[in-house]
């Protein structure tokens, strides 16, 4: 997995390219939210758009990454969500717990 | 690769595979061998392809617990329409009913547990048994041809 961390207006945004599976980006994933959040950011936007592929260890880490950094006081949201990892939130109702939005500009405003 | 395959046209694909996730890919991609020109439409073939990355991933993590020196031993094969696959790792095994709920609100944040619920969810039959000899044997079931028919009534 390719990851590219930018700003905007404050958010920092973590675009993602490539797979999120069980050896190969799950643990990659945890460590650049980590250290985003390490880095005093409390506005994360994970751009989804480029993700071809995830699995429940994906999953996992998503869930975790949303976990610690609301316990931090910060927000995370998903950009660009792909139809089949939406219908993979979606049956395990996590879809509910992220908030998720289709316009990058919408979804940088939303923190404010 | 370390893994020794025998696929053939029709199937059946046996397969010993060393306790590697690379070797996921390998095996998701000789699944997708076994379904091509048997009329599987795409989503179905997404899903059947994303409960074999669970399961594999299950056996090696926490079946063979990522050791080398163990195995998993994969059967795929299609008969009378069904695409069945099976499973052996060669760990201590584990009680399937006692997996959480991962849908149970207590659980809806925990970072794992959800592999077998994504199994079941796009599988038709899912059975977990002791092996004989050790480990656990999974079968996963999946009924082509009916499935083939939704999807065309639905188009």
């Amino acid at each position: 997995m390719k990851t590219n961390v930018r700003e905007v207006q404050g958010v920092a945004i973590l675009d993602l390219k490539g797979k999120i599976t069980i050896g190969a980006g799950d643990v990659q994933l945890r460590e650049t939210v980590n250290s985003i959040a390490e880095g005093g950011k409390k506005s994360i936007l994970i751009n989804m758009h480029d993700v071809t592929t995830i699995d429940s260890s994906g999953i996992g880490e998503l869930v975790g990454c949303y976990t610690s950094v609301t316990n931090k006081g910060g927000k995370l949201k998903l950009l660009h969500l792909p139809p089949k990892i939406n219908d993979v939130l979606t049956v395990t109702q996590l879809i509910t717990v992220f908030d998720v939005y289709e316009n990058e500009a919408e979804a940088v405003a939303s923190f404010k | 690769m370390n893994a020794s395959p025998e696929p053939s046209e029709s199937g059946p694909i046996r397969m010993s595979l060393s306790s590697r996730f690379e070797n996921i890919e390998m095996a998701q991609h000789l699944c997708g061998k076994l379904l091509d020109g048997r009329n599987v439409p795409d989503e179905t073939r997404h899903w059947i392809l994303m409960a074999v990355r669970e399961a594999l991933a299950n056996a090696i993590k926490h079946g063979n617990d990522r050791k080398l020196d163990k195995r998993v031993q994969l059967e795929m094969d299609v008969t009378d329409g069904w695409l069945e696959i099976r499973i052996r790792d060669e760990g201590a095994g584990f009680d399937p009913e006692r997996v959480d709920d991962p849908l149970a609100p207590e659980n809806r944040l925990k970072t794992s547990g959800r592999g077998i619920f994504y199994m079941k969810t796009f599988m038709d039959d899912v059975r977990f048994t002791r092996a004989e000899g050790g480990g656990t044997e999974l079968v996963l079931r999946k009924n082509l041809a009916d499935r083939s028919e939704k999807e065309e009534r639905k188009a």
